[in-house]
């Protein structure tokens, strides 16, 4: 059962795989070249397992200890997996232990395996869907693992080299702005966090900018449910 | 930061991310259907979020002496390149190439 669900995950995970290598050592390198050891990207890859997350994590631990604009910050660049969680809920209904670990690994790519593809009616779901999980985890994991070994032993001078992060993120927002007609949400985001930024400087403007992009989208729906 | 701030930062990351995840399947179990507002908040977040993104990673940028021109430059040719091969990695790699050029060799 379990042989037979593996072979029909893995064809679905390859794309996948090219994907996360590259961007998890481009990751475990970035990590490496700003001085911290191999085990951080590695421990990170294992257990927070959120791509964009993990390198703004980054960031985060090389400026001020602070621990709730952390939280904050997490909750609102991966809120998307609400949506993932409210769109699985059937599909990951009845997989007994293995639920725990489809829900823990469920990141971007992942769901959209499992979201989109139904697996022949001999292969078991459960196990299908974990296959899926599991594959895309350990190419990460592998990914950053390889990234951070590259750093000892390639040198060169890396200056510049965190704007890959810079980089991932205008390459998101691009794809978003095609696939999507409606683009308030993108520029909202954009703009208040700039105006933010404006204000209160470049230490002190993540939690007010989260605060204000909610509150925009507060008076949108509220005038959308006006006009209605 | 110390290690301890550094592990404790790292964890609640973990803890964020999770309760993002397993939220839904702990609040909404079967048949209850989300509120309107935060299914409305969840669609909606993500494109807002990597614009915020796109700000915070230009951050310290704005405020340095060339107030974000290198920046700029490897941006404009992400967006050149991605239009004309349309293949995510390649625009990553050569804008992240193209930057690093820029802050070794000509904004020195």
């Amino acid at each position: 059962m379990k042989t037979k669900a593996f072979k029909a995950a893995f064809p679905y995970t390859i794309p996948i795989a090219v994907g996360f290598l590259f961007l998890g050592m481009s990751y475990g390198f970035l990590m490496k070249s700003k001085g911290f050891s191999f085990w951080y990207p590695v421990c990170m890859s294992l257990f927070i397992y959120a791509g964009s997350m993990q390198f703004v994590t980054v960031d985060l631990l090389l400026s001020a200890f602070n621990l709730p604009a952390a939280f904050f910050l997490t909750l609102m660049v991966n809120a998307r997996h609400l949506f993932y969680g409210i769109s699985l809920l059937e599909k990951y209904k009845n997989t007994g232990w293995k639920k725990l670990y489809l829900i823990f690994g469920m990141c971007d790519e992942t769901f959209s395996i499992n979201c989109a593809v139904t697996p022949p009616a001999d292969v078991d779901r459960g196990w299908f869907m974990f296959f899926v999980t599991l594959l895309n985890q350990i190419y990460w994991v592998t990914g950053s693992a390889l990234g951070a070994l590259l750093g000892y032993v390639i040198h060169f001078n890396t200056t510049g080299i965190e704007f890959v992060m810079t980089a991932l993120f205008v390459v998101m927002f691009l794809n978003q702005w095609e696939e999507s007609s409606e683009h308030r949400p993108a520029l909202i985001g954009v703009g208040a966090s700039f105006v933010c930024l404006m204000i209160f400087g470049s230490g002190q403007f993540l939690l007010p900018a989260m605060a204000l992009i909610v509150a925009c989208f507060i008076f949108l729906k509220s005038k959308k449910e006006a006009a209605q | 930061m110390t290690t301890l701030q550094k592990v404790l930062t790292i964890a609640v990351v973990a803890l964020g991310t999770q309760i993002t995840r397993f939220s839904a399947f702990l609040v909404f179990p079967e048949g209850k259907t989300p509120p309107k507002f935060i299914s409305y908040l969840a669609s909606v977040l993500p494109c807002a979020v990597i614009g915020m993104l796109v700000v915070y990673c230009l951050k310290d940028a704005v405020f340095s002496r060339l107030h974000c021109l290198p920046e700029l430059i490897a941006i404009a040719f992400i967006v050149v390149l991605r239009k004309w091969k349309k293949n995510t990695l390649l625009s990553i790699a050569g804008g992240t190439v193209l930057y690093m050029f820029l802050v070794q060799s000509v904004f020195i």
